[in-house]
């Protein structure tokens, strides 16, 4: 007889139909777990090589920042300081937008996605006036909130690696902020997540991304405001105890 | 009003008010020093716990950590304090208190009389003077029963929550991991799905077919999708099967307000979850998420420490005599509880405190990829919950949870406790294995194959 959970995999990435040695697991999934394990802690703990990306995003310029979280550990126990700047950076602008690269909780995701994103966002950004590219470590998404306010953006994009799974450890989410500056609420931003390469693609989260700016630029605002016209709809957050920053 | 100095063995330590003494007589923990509330040394925080010891019971009744004039979870906890119950041990100081809960004296019998005149800066309170044996040792002797389709709490029982989310609602993927989660002889607590949208029409759609996969299969448990309460309420309107009514809680009146719930929406939830008459052995209808962390993280925690927080939710919960209630105890992050060491002391504390108060305490035994924990942890910690006597434990297919990103416990993990413990499912539900035939001679759940169940999705 064929097994049936074959047929029932195709339904779910869920771990179904493992096999059993008495109570435990075939040492097989016990192993295949602990990879995917260690590939999200890596992902987590690997720092981003910010030579690599300055790199890759070449010919634009660009400016490496840090927060005030000295290292992972304290990033990790205390998001508020890596929502702060921990070094100076040289005032400019005022431009219609800046990028910010964050490593994030996934600064492997955004090693891998975050310079094709950005190229393909500003492909479509002709006309824009567009900051040098602000590359920051041990950040948050509200970093890019010091960062718009100093340079003066009217809007300010981060992109940022999001809290790894076992089955996507890369992912990348996108934060865009009207007006960029301190203080500046969760609910005042649209996020696009879930960039991945069995995700949403390159080429689909520029162009929502591109349309968000521009009619946030237009209507001069970013947030709940902006979400409920958006041209794909956002999955609305599921209801479980807290769960309130993915990346933030 | 009472002087919160500290002269432990010639040194001395001055507490601005009772917040203080209990924040910094906490175990450490990540989420206490972002609030900056934390003992600033170990040894601080040894004082903190001698002025604790001191320290009548009586004073956790007259001074609120919460306004009462601004706060309902305050009013709550105070107007339907039993003193009858409370007059055990109100003679007593939290040091006092500790020892005597430790004594041949607290019966399980005697612990279940005085559960309503405990208050939950009560139970904290004594829980910061408790290592973790102390805490499993108490906890194991706190019996709360409850019932709807089984029963759940019974001594020497493990109840289990089958959690078969997926990342899109998929009808057939929640339906195959339900499955593969009752071959395993899981899903005796609730078989719960948390959507990943969060609307009236999907949670239909979820009860529906959970629904369905019940009535065909005859299986004495109950169903619920994780839905915000006024969801529930829509959907109890259009006639749906709701056995359950879900709701994330915390222990404030502006940490529930960020959860967009207050007590009389849970009360008007109640009332008609049970007008619903579902239950077949029991009523009790509601069922409560809780964790450590959650009214920090809604900046709703007025100074108070986390885990003293954390267990005034369970005085929420138990104004409405849930069936089930658990801690969500490693999914809020390590800025909460940082590591395995913190998650596992997190998950002894708020069972106790549960359980103490009277409240059906299960625990989600879990972590996330940014926290320094793993499965060594988790094996820790479900292990020591066992011996607790813990109601039920939350369990996902291979620990790995595809909606929600976390790892859980799994129902593999679920046949080892059962095995090593020997603490069965609800009575109601292992009889149900038996009749479908999924348990060999021995008692054992038998091994992957094919039956009936697995043929039907």
């Amino acid at each position: 007889m064929s097994d049936p959970w074959v047929a029932l995999r195709t339904t779910t990435r869920a771990r179904i139909g493992l096999g059993r040695t008495g109570d435990a697991l075939p040492i097989k999934d016990v192993l295949e777990f602990q990879l995917a394990h260690a590939r999200a802690r890596d992902a987590v703990h690997t720092p981003l090589d910010t030579e690599v990306i300055a790199r890759a995003v070449a010919p634009l310029t660009s400016v490496m920042v840090r927060s005030k979280a000295a290292d992972r550990e304290t990033y990790l126990r205390r998001p508020d300081l890596g929502r702060q700047l921990g070094c100076d950076i040289d005032p400019s602008g005022p431009w219609d937008a800046v990028f910010v690269i964050a490593d994030g909780l996934s600064p492997v995701g955004v090693q891998i996605h975050a310079p094709p994103l950005l190229h393909a966002c500003l492909d479509r950004l002709p006309g824009w006036s567009v900051a040098p590219i602000v590359i920051a470590t041990q950040a948050r998404v509200a970093l890019g909130d010091e960062i718009g306010a100093l340079l003066q953006a009217c809007l300010c994009v981060v992109l940022i690696g999001e809290r790894p799974g076992l089955s996507v450890a890369t992912s990348l989410g996108v934060y865009l902020t009207y007006r960029p500056r301190i203080g500046r609420r969760d609910s005042e931003r649209n996020c696009i997540s879930n960039i991945h390469a069995d995700g949403l693609s390159y080429e689909a989260a520029a162009h929502m991304l591109v349309w968000l700016m521009t009619e946030a630029r237009h209507r001069k605002l970013t947030g709940v405001g902006l979400k409920d016209d958006r041209p794909v709809a956002a999955p609305a957050s599921p209801e479980r105890l807290p769960a309130p920053h993915r990346s933030g | 009003m009472t002087d919160y100095v500290s002269d432990f063995h010639g040194e001395r330590h001055r507490f601005a008010d009772l917040k203080d003494v209990l924040a910094k007589a906490s175990h450490r923990r990540s989420g206490d020093e972002l609030a900056r509330l934390a003992a600033e040394s170990d040894a601080q925080r040894v004082a903190a716990r001698s002025v604790l010891a001191d320290l009548p019971l009586a004073v956790l009744l007259n001074e609120a950590v919460v306004p009462y004039e601004t706060d309902e979870v305050t009013r709550l906890i105070l107007d339907s304090h039993d003193t009858a119950a409370f007059a055990a041990v109100s003679h007593l100081t939290v040091g006092g208190f500790r020892d005597w809960l430790l004594s041949y004296d607290a019966t399980p019998e005697r612990l279940a009389a005085l559960a309503p005149g405990i208050t939950p800066e009560m139970a904290a309170a004594v829980t910061k003077l408790m290592r973790n044996q102390d805490l499993i040792s108490v906890g194991s002797r706190c019996r709360v029963v409850t019932a709807f389709r089984n029963t759940q709490g019974l001594p020497g029982h493990l109840g289990s929550r089958l959690q078969p989310n997926h990342p899109t609602d998929d009808l057939r993927g929640i339906g195959a991991a339900t499955i593969d989660g009752l071959l395993l002889g899981c899903g005796d607590a609730v078989i719960g799905v948390n959507p990943a949208t969060d609307s009236v029409a999907n949670g239909i759609a979820l009860l529906d077919m959970l629904e369905t996969l019940r009535l065909r299969h005859d299986i004495p448990t109950q169903t619920c999708v994780l839905t915000h309460v006024t969801n529930a309420l829509e959907i109890m309107r259009r006639g749906a099967p709701v056995d359950l009514v879900f709701q994330s809680i915390a222990g404030t009146e502006a940490a529930n307000a960020g959860f967009g719930v207050n007590l009389a929406i849970l009360r008007e939830a109640q009332d008609a979850a049970l007008s619903l008459k579902r239950g077949a052995v029991g009523n009790n209808v509601m069922y409560f998420e809780t964790g450590q962390g959650a009214a920090l993280s809604a900046n709703a925690h007025h100074g108070v420490d986390q885990q003293t927080v954390e267990a005034r939710a369970y005085a929420v919960a138990r104004a409405f005599s849930p069936l089930l209630v658990n801690t969500v105890v490693g999914f809020i992050g390590p800025e909460y509880l940082y590591d395995g060491k913190q998650i596992i002391r997190a998950g002894l504390e708020d069972h106790f405190c549960g359980k103490l108060m009277g409240v059906p305490m299960g625990v989600d035994v879990c972590y996330t990829n940014h926290a320094e924990a793993d499965q060594d942890d988790m094996d820790s910690l479900m292990t020591l919950l066992t011996v607790a006597g813990v109601t039920f434990l939350i369990a996902v297919p291979g620990s790995d949870d595809v909606m929600l990103n976390y790892q859980s416990a799994s129902f593999h993990d679920i046949l080892y406790l059962r095995s090593q413990f020997d603490r069965p499912a609800a009575p109601e539900f292992e009889a149900w294995l038996e009749r479908m035939d999924l348990k060999d001679r021995a008692g054992r759940i038998k091994g992957p194959r094919v039956t009936r169940l697995l043929t039907d999705v």
